[in-house]
């Protein structure tokens, strides 16, 4: 198993901390992971993407032009990364403040109103922990338990009062995750 | 097992110092490394083992400050990148020609002058060729894993202290910023003052009761003695030659065409090689560890062997391609391909070169 993963939004909506959270999740379920940002003045307001492999084997190239999965959360990358997901892959976006949608027919394509629902729970930084919970739903590479784990690794002690919060946003995202086609 | 940690390379080099017996860091902030003397910072190392960091006032002055505390015989090291490393090229000749032990990270950006702080590969001939004046050399280790980039610290300490050499752990942006899965090693701890003057008898601590003066000294006037000087470390260099040569041969043994790569770039051409095999094209990889010294007879080898066409896959213009051109000796296709100033290849891309250049061209 080999997943490989592009994460791109907006420098602030949390992309290279959900990363990072997968990476780890990755770790406590005995995988080989990688984690390889973008960095420099791209980060500095504008947009930010991070590759993530999770994989049962040693990880080759850290750097990819093609990915299993997107996940994309907003237009300028939707842009950018949609003509990069394989043939049969998939393609999760947030619609909010999305004008073009995906067109591609090759490829699955899911929704979740990550935004929306995170405004709804009252909180908006676990925005992106509900579009982890998306994912996890349509790619359940990693157990929820180990999504946990990774928390409690990655997070300093004073925010474990907050694991709880992200637990409920990982099930809100997968509990209003939307298809939108499924090739395969 | 040690512990499993998810960290980027830099911060994993960092915590390996700390664990290594290191006694004092010397260095000044610059992208894409300076997570390096952050982390060292924050861990208060002065706590955990006595170590010094010190945030220098520049990197001339932390080459030098290397030169003050590796000549006393402490453990004593420094990072920086690209630009900086020209800075500190004046230093480290010095350094060499005294032969005293450092070690010193360049984690590569893109260049030349002051260029951007994406990843690049484009100091080869700066690392392995000298880059200061004279007749010298580094010994220059390749990280290309986070791992490797704790695990090459308590290396290139051995190895600088076993010949009296400086070495150069040759990184770039993408090794330093990516988080891997890393194991840490066990602590291993500082010498004591006492442990340092039995071990290194050339280490100028203080001058020895009915003993001789020490000097450590890349001044010499007399041009015979500096000639002499010069002898003794070529023998020394090899030395260094024939025994600390390093490298991964993966998929070479049924290979037709080989890529010889370093750092990010090795890595890369693991799925380039990979991608190349699902067609049908036998390629196999040449991973450098070590850059200078250099693998020339591991590589006539292969051309022994009846490799047909090697490709030097590299973030620069074409540098290490050269030692790849004197190894084969003409006997078979070598070509260069990378593309830099910053930007970095994909494995669809060095698989494509390799396509074109070697077996198409």
């Amino acid at each position: 198993m080999t997943e490989e993963i592009i994460i791109a939004g907006f420098g602030g909506q949390g992309v290279l901390s959900m990363g990072k959270i997968l990476a780890y999740s990755g770790i406590m379920q005995n995988r080989e992971v990688s984690w390889m940002p973008s960095y420099g003045p791209e980060m500095r307001g504008g947009t930010a993407n991070v590759t993530v492999i999770v994989s049962d084997e040693r990880i080759s190239s850290p750097i990819l032009r093609s990915y299993d999965t997107a996940i994309i959360l907003n237009q300028q990358s939707m842009d950018k990364f949609e003509q990069t997901v394989k043939t049969y892959g998939t393609l999760l976006y947030d619609p909010n403040g999305i004008t073009k949608h995906p067109t591609r027919a090759d490829i699955n394509i899911y929704r979740v109103e990550g935004a929306k629902k995170a405004a709804e729970m009252g909180n908006t930084k676990i925005f992106n922990m509900i579009v982890l919970g998306a994912y996890l739903k349509m790619k359940p590479i990693v157990k929820i338990e180990n999504v946990i784990k990774g928390l409690r690794k990655s997070l300093p002690e004073r925010y474990h009062k907050l694991i709880p919060l992200n637990e409920d946003a990982i099930r809100m995202g997968m509990n209003s995750v939307e298809i939108v086609q499924e090739v395969k | 097992m040690g512990e499993l940690r998810l960290m980027k390379g830099n911060e994993a080099l960092a915590e390996a110092v700390i664990r290594a017996g290191v006694d004092g860091y010397f260095g000044y902030p610059i992208t894409p490394q300076s997570e390096v003397i952050e982390y060292l910072t924050a861990e208060k190392p002065e706590e955990r083992t006595g170590m010094v960091v010190l945030q220098a006032e520049s990197e001339i002055a932390s080459i030098n400050m290397l030169y003050g505390g590796g000549g006393t015989g402490k453990k004593v090291m420094t990072s920086s990148s690209s630009p900086g490393i020209s800075l500190m090229q004046e230093g480290l000749s010095y350094i060499a020609s005294a032969e005293i032990p450092i070690v010193l990270v360049n984690v590569v950006r893109g260049g030349p002058g002051l260029g951007d702080i994406q990843p690049a590969q484009s100091d080869y001939f700066q690392s392995t060729k000298g880059g200061g004046h004279g007749d010298y050399r580094l010994i220059v280790l390749g990280p290309s894993s986070v791992q490797e980039m704790s695990d090459f610290v308590p290396l290139a300490f051995d190895l600088a202290f076993k010949y009296r050499n400086p070495v150069m752990i040759l990184s770039d942006g993408a090794i330093g910023q990516m988080m891997e899965k890393v194991e840490l090693f066990e602590p291993i701890p500082r010498l004591t003052d006492k442990e340092i003057i039995e071990r290194y008898p050339w280490a100028t601590n203080g001058k020895p009761k009915g003993g001789e003066r020490r000097i450590l000294t890349s001044l010499d006037l007399d041009p015979a003695k500096m000639e002499r000087h010069n002898w003794h470390l070529q023998k020394k260099y090899k030395e260094i030659e024939e025994n600390e040569v390093r490298f991964e041969a993966i998929n070479t043994e049924d290979a037709d065409y080989v890529i010889v790569a370093y750092g990010s770039s090795a890595r890369i051409s693991q799925k380039a090689i990979q991608l190349l095999r699902e067609k049908g094209i036998k390629t196999g990889l040449l991973r450098l560890i070590t850059l200078w010294p250099f693998p020339y007879k591991q590589i006539e080898a292969l051309v022994g062997q009846g490799i047909k066409g090697f490709l030097s896959v590299e973030m620069s213009a074409g540098q290490m391609v050269e030692d790849v051109r004197l190894a084969v000796n003409g006997k078979v296709k070598v070509e260069h391909f990378g593309r830099y100033g910053g930007m970095v290849h994909s494995p669809e891309e060095v698989m494509e070169a390799l396509e074109q250049k070697i077996i198409g061209g």
